[in-house]
């Protein structure tokens, strides 16, 4: 089975989806109750499949494993397989999509075609991570959108087309360069195959373009085009405004996809090509990404500071969070790479349980203005206790895992840049104003709004829910070497060829410029 | 092992008590929380006093990535084990005080389980504050310097129903968190470094590290000065000093025995800690000590102001604690860090009692915090009255002036207060910093003035305020007096009995290797029963004095080695704090008893004076201006104007020519064409993809 385990776990829910758009038949509460059960079947197996491959991944190998290879249409290669940077996305999805499905269980409006959606997405969001080709990563990638673009469409809030549309049209621009690009790279190295590409050296002599000088070359075009796509999808300042918006428009559960997966394709993407592929670019480009980091985390750390609805407050904080982990990715050493790692497994689990709180008590009052709420406290221990332990988690607060993905990626930024790692850590400042000043807004307090007075506290369902984010953030932030002995030695092996790229690349200008002067 | 449970039981107790009370019923909860505690304070002294050396117990990996390796691991050492001493006891006092003071509390409704609440957040705090003293590397340390913030936050906002604690709370929380912007900095910048946040590999480094720089703010700055500065700002934030005090006379929101562990005993002296352990560090920062002795001794003077005019009994001990935790940094700027400890340690005892107390004193009076209401309790709750005299004798350094006795007895003999203090301010003068030991004894003037303004105003004259109150004030039941009584103890003969292993004759051998010393002659004849009458005189005929004259010339600072050299100071140095003690006294003899319409007519007078005091400086309202209004101001323009108008504006200006486009969409999507033109979206992408790749790969 090992030769064909990651095609298994990438294409079971998709299986899923065509057993529920083939079998199931009518939307009576009864095939309603049915379309739930066999997502929430295909999903645990999926998770239980997939931990397959995390007991049988080998950290210290640096190659791709479970690879599969395999001709497809038109001459297309068919490649899957993983590393040390995309393993544990793999499991993150796995891991959370039964608790979407879960978080799901009181939707009522076509149950059916829902169901189908997010199985669906869990397929092409384990083919983002899985793909060795370049062209199926390309279309899992924009494939991803879809079921997205519908889940907010079709089952999310008044304003839901506008916050779909806005979504789409972001993503479609840094998508068509991204094409394009790939287009370029895929003549350049005569292969689709990641793992050559990943070998190839794309030029980075400057040229000029109608007096323009470019220098870099070829890579750093290449890095801008790829860097539209994966700026959009984290998303960094200043294109990120399509997220508060589709965070508020969506259903609880399409909202936890979205910022506890979605948004780390992004920055898987920059692991994967930009920082490896174009060394050179990624080099030159790194203080032009500091800035955008530092701007992302300040700038919207203030804006979440001033919302009045909790879920664009909980997007914006998710912006700034996804800020550290761009600037720990072009910090381009240990602390920081893995870092950023880990603030994207770690805020997983941090964000996608907050907008599952929001959830909880919005299922309750049908609203999230933050000002509708107040003293929950006193009917809702169980939500305060768990809403405190993550709005801890979104502060960073040692001990949970939020701190260790903002310590190890500031601390490589400050190897890198100083000024980086200073502006960056006034973030550790803010975020704790926003988190606790909605904390207390929500939570402490008298409880005087009458529509709040007979709310209940977390039920069975909601509790258990709860369960395994909190497990996951609390264990991940005592004992972090689970997901960093897994990374670390993937990402020394890239730094390590980025180190040698980079000298190569110095030691060949510096003698083209010696040429240059005559010496 | 016996680390291990000092360490985890009370973290063991807090989880039973606060997930499991249900099972165990509420008084349970209280038993099994106390218990622990109890049992590691126990352990606590037998490591205290049986211990030596350093011992570093592993328990298990945390950061391991790259260089930045920092395990869960427990480092003793003598500094350690005071802390350790310190931490528990008061804490298992205080938990035992809290069956009484919180056993009834108007805050919650008939029927509320508080109480489990209450012990499992106290327990939790002494955890994560012995993480702190425990910890063997910065990060652990810093786990436990926010996990003791956390504990303080939810205590502060315990009366959750309160909006002044839950704003209190917060400030507190998130002044903390500008102190920790700084630590956090200086983790990394030590880090970079010297490759390492383990102590004991960081001070190995340090050596190598002198004269280099370190590229921060865009300058080249001397990296070890850089580095201190950075964690000093922590340090800062922890122990309230002066521009990061304004979460402290806040935090007195929080039931009262959390303001005696957290907010004088244990949590704001984290600071000072710090800078011990860090004292390897702080041996080679000149000009960082000179900052730390300056703004050790503004807020020590500072504090000291305003705690003369305040009215509700907490905030009186809260800026006295702030003022003394000044002292403590005083100290430690000069390199006396064996004189900080000794402070941290006594203060520990007598604020404590001092909190306890004055919660005693509430208690008595149904919550009535303001001492304008207070008057001639003092036989209506004798216990409490002689805990607050012990405490108020201690803290305002009450003892007999050393010169008349010392070469006889060997030991300064008076309360805690006044052996620990006096230490600090003779050392301030042994190491220059003149201006710091002029502040510190105008401060110790107006302690004493302020602590027994408290006294008077709370114990003696007529009852003021409320008849009914009055009538029905009470003597707290035992369980709140025996911790008094133990303290009582502590704060009575701390001083004298720790004095040589502390600051004397054994302190070489009593600290080792836990803070940097530097070579003394403590345990040579310089400094022994030989000496002569007069230090002052002395000193500069033997070796000792040689020393001394060698490094004169240094400016400030670790000019001469203080710790070595602060019992020669000249006799009227010696004496000033003894008078200055008098002074405050008899000044507030004079207003308080002796002519009680004195204050009064004195603010009326002095207005602009009175208010300026009364209103802490106005340093609140100049922070709001200042930080609060323009942080929410730039948050609302960024938001509006930022991704409103200019981002989305522009986006939407683009997208305009398919706006049409997309509400004719729009309506369909009801019907399902979204999903058919997403489809056909997808199709059409992968077509061109198609042709791409076989042409690009033909």
């Amino acid at each position: 089975m090992d030769g064909y385990l990651l095609s298994i776990v990438t294409f079971l829910p998709l299986i899923g989806a065509v057993v529920l758009a083939v079998l199931l038949r009518g939307d009576d509460e009864a095939a309603q109750l049915n379309a739930k059960r066999v997502a929430l079947v295909v999903t645990v197996a999926t998770f239980l499949l997939s931990l397959f491959i995390l007991t049988g991944f080998d950290p210290e190998n640096t190659d791709f494993q479970f690879v599969e290879e395999a001709e497809w249409i038109g001459g297309l290669t068919y490649k899957m397989g993983v590393d040390g940077l995309s393993v544990l996305f793999v499991m993150l999805t796995t891991f959370l999509m039964p608790l979407v499905i879960g978080a799901s269980w009181g939707v009522t409006h076509r149950v059916k075609e829902y169901m189908i959606a997010f199985l669906l997405l869990e397929t092409l969001m384990i083919g983002v991570f899985c793909a060795l080709d370049i062209i199926l990563f390309y279309l899992f990638f924009e494939a991803g959108l879809i079921p997205m673009f519908i889940i907010v469409g079709i089952w999310g809030g008044a304003n839901r087309i506008y916050a779909a549309f806005k979504f789409f049209l972001y993503t479609l621009l840094g998508s068509v360069l991204m094409l394009i690009a790939m287009m370029y790279m895929i003549a350049d190295a005569g292969t689709t195959d990641i793992a050559n590409l990943l070998r190839h050296e794309f030029a980075y002599g400057t040229f000029s373009v109608a007096g323009i000088q470019i220098v870099g070359g070829v890579q750093t075009l290449l890095w801008l085009a790829f860097f539209a796509s994966f700026a959009v999808k984290m998303p960094m300042w200043p294109v990120h405004t399509w997220l508060p918006d589709a965070h508020v428009q969506a259903p609880t559960a399409g909202s936890i996809v979205l910022a506890a997966i979605l948004l780390k394709m992004g920055g898987y993407g920059f692991l994967r090509f930009s920082l490896p592929m174009f060394p050179v670019a990624s080099d030159l480009m790194a203080n032009f990404v500091f800035t955008l980091s530092v701007i992302a985390i300040i700038y919207t750390s203030l804006v979440a500071l001033m919302q009045e609805d909790m879920k664009k407050l909980i997007a914006y904080s998710s912006v700034a969070h996804m800020g550290f982990v761009t600037m720990g990715i072009f910090a381009a050493n240990q602390q920081g790479v893995d870092g950023a790692v880990f603030q994207m497994i770690s805020h997983g689990f941090i964000s996608g349980a907050l907008f599952l709180a929001v959830g909880v008590i919005y299922d309750r009052m049908h609203t999230r203005e933050i000002a509708a709420y107040g003293g929950l406290v006193n009917r809702m221990p169980a939500f305060a206790l768990v809403f405190m332990l993550f709005t801890m988690g979104n502060v960073g607060l040692p001990g949970t895992s939020g701190f260790v993905g903002e310590f190890l990626t500031l601390s490589g930024a400050f190897k890198a840049n100083a000024w980086v790692a200073i502006f960056a850590t006034t973030g550790v400042i803010l975020s704790a104003g926003y988190a606790l000043w909605l904390y207390r807004r929500v939570v402490f307090g008298e409880l005087v709004k009458d529509g709040l007075k007979t709310i209940q506290d977390m039920n069975a369902r909601e509790k258990w829910l709860f369960a395994p984010f909190v497990a996951m953030t609390l264990l991940l932030g005592v004992y972090p070497s689970l997901v960093t002995d897994i990374t670390g030695p993937a990402v020394e092996a890239l730094l390590g060829n980025y180190e040698l790229a980079l000298a190569e690349a110095e030691t060949l200008m510096a003698e083209a410029h010696d040429t240059e002067t005559g010496h | 092992m016996i680390y291990q449970i000092i360490l985890f039981a009370p973290l063991i107790a807090a989880l039973i008590a606060g997930f499991g009370w249900r099972y165990i019923s509420e008084t349970g909860a209280q038993y099994v929380t106390t218990g622990a505690l109890f049992l590691s304070a126990a352990l606590s002294w037998i490591v205290f006093l049986t211990g030596e050396g350093t011992q570093i117990v592993t328990i298990a990996r945390w950061l391991d990535v790259g260089l930045m390796e920092a395990d869960w691991a427990i480092r003793v050492d003598t500094l350690t084990r005071v802390m350790l001493v310190v931490v528990t006891t008061v804490s298992a006092l205080v938990h035992l005080y809290s069956f009484g003071y919180m056993a009834h509390d108007e805050h919650f409704n008939e029927g509320e389980s508080y109480r489990p609440r209450f012990f499992a957040y106290l327990s939790f705090f002494t955890f994560a504050m012995l993480m702190l003293v425990t910890a063997d590397n910065l990060v652990q340390m810093f786990f436990g310097w926010e996990g003791v913030g956390v504990a303080s936050y939810l205590l502060i906002g315990f009366y959750y129903r309160k909006q002044s604690a839950g704003a209190a709370a917060m400030k507190a929380f998130i002044v903390n968190r500008v102190g920790d912007f700084g630590f956090a900095l200086g983790i990394f910048a030590l880090f970079m470094v010297t490759d390492s946040v383990t102590f004991d590999a960081v001070f190995d480094a340090l050596p190598a590290l002198e004269g280099q720089t370190i590229w921060f703010l865009g300058m080249d700055l001397p990296a070890l000065e850089t580095i201190g500065f950075l964690l000093f700002i922590g340090a800062m934030g922890k122990s309230a000093q002066f521009i990061l005090h304004t979460w402290l006379p806040d935090a007195m929101e929080g039931p009262t025995p959390v303001s005696a562990l957290i907010h004088a005993a244990t949590m704001v002296t984290a600071g000072v800690f710090l800078v011990c352990r860090m004292s390897p560090l702080y041996e080679m920062t000149d000009a960082v000590n000179a900052f730390i002795i300056g703004l050790g001794a503004v807020t020590a003077f500072f504090a000291a102001t305003v705690g003369l005019v305040q009215n509700d009994i907490k905030r009186v001990i809260a800026y006295s604690t702030c003022s003394q935790l000044g002292y403590m940094f005083v100290a430690a700027g000069t390199g006396f860090y064996q004189a900080a400890m000794f402070h941290l340690f006594t203060h520990a005892a007598f604020k404590a009692m001092l909190f306890l107390g004055a919660g005693s004193v509430i208690h008595g009076m149904h919550h009535e915090q303001d001492m304008r209401n207070y008057g001639g309790l003092k036989n209506k709750l004798p216990v409490t009255f002689w805990a607050m005299m012990i405490g108020t004798l201690a803290i305002t350094g009450v003892g007999i002036p050393t010169f008349l006795y010392y070469d006889a007895v060997g030991i300064p003999l008076g309360l805690a207060g006044f052996v620990s203090k006096d230490a600090i301010i003779e050392g301030a003068f042994a190491g220059e910093a003149y201006f710091a030991f002029w502040a510190l004894v105008i401060a110790a003037l107006f302690t004493s003035f302020y602590s027994w303004r408290l006294m008077f105003l709370t114990f003696y004259g007529e009852a003021r305020g409320d008849h009914h109150t009055h009538e029905h004030a009470h003597e707290s039941p035992k369980v709140m007096t025996i911790p008094l009584m133990v303290l009582m103890v502590g704060a009575i003969f701390a001083g004298m009995v720790y004095y040589k292993p502390f600051v004397s004759y054994g302190a070489d051998a009593f600290w080792a290797s836990s803070i940097a010393q530097q070579e003394t002659s403590y345990g040579e004849s310089a400094y022994g029963d030989d000496h002569g009458d007069d230090h002052s005189d002395d000193h500069s005929d033997d070796a000792h004095g040689d020393e001394y004259a060698k490094e004169e010339y240094e400016p400030f600072g670790h000019g001469p080695d203080v710790a070595d050299n602060y019992t020669y100071v000249p006799g009227w140095v010696k004496l000033a704090p003894f008078f200055a003690m008098l002074f405050g006294l008899l000044g507030a003899w004079i207003m308080y008893i002796r002519r009680p319409e004195m204050p009064a007519n004195m603010a009326a007078a002095f207005p602009s004076a009175y208010n300026f005091l009364l209103n802490k400086w106005y340093i609140d309202e100049v922070y709001n201006v200042l930080f609060v209004r323009p942080t929410m101001w730039l948050g609302s323009f960024l938001w509006k104007k930022g991704d409103g108008a200019t981002i989305d504006g522009g986006i939407n200006g683009l997208a305009m020519g398919i706006v049409p486009f997309l509400t004719r969409l729009a309506g369909r999507a009801q019907s399902g064409y979204v999903f058919h033109y997403a489809f056909a979206m997808i199709l059409g992408l992968a077509a061109i993809i198609t042709w791409f790749a076989i042409r690009g790969a033909a």
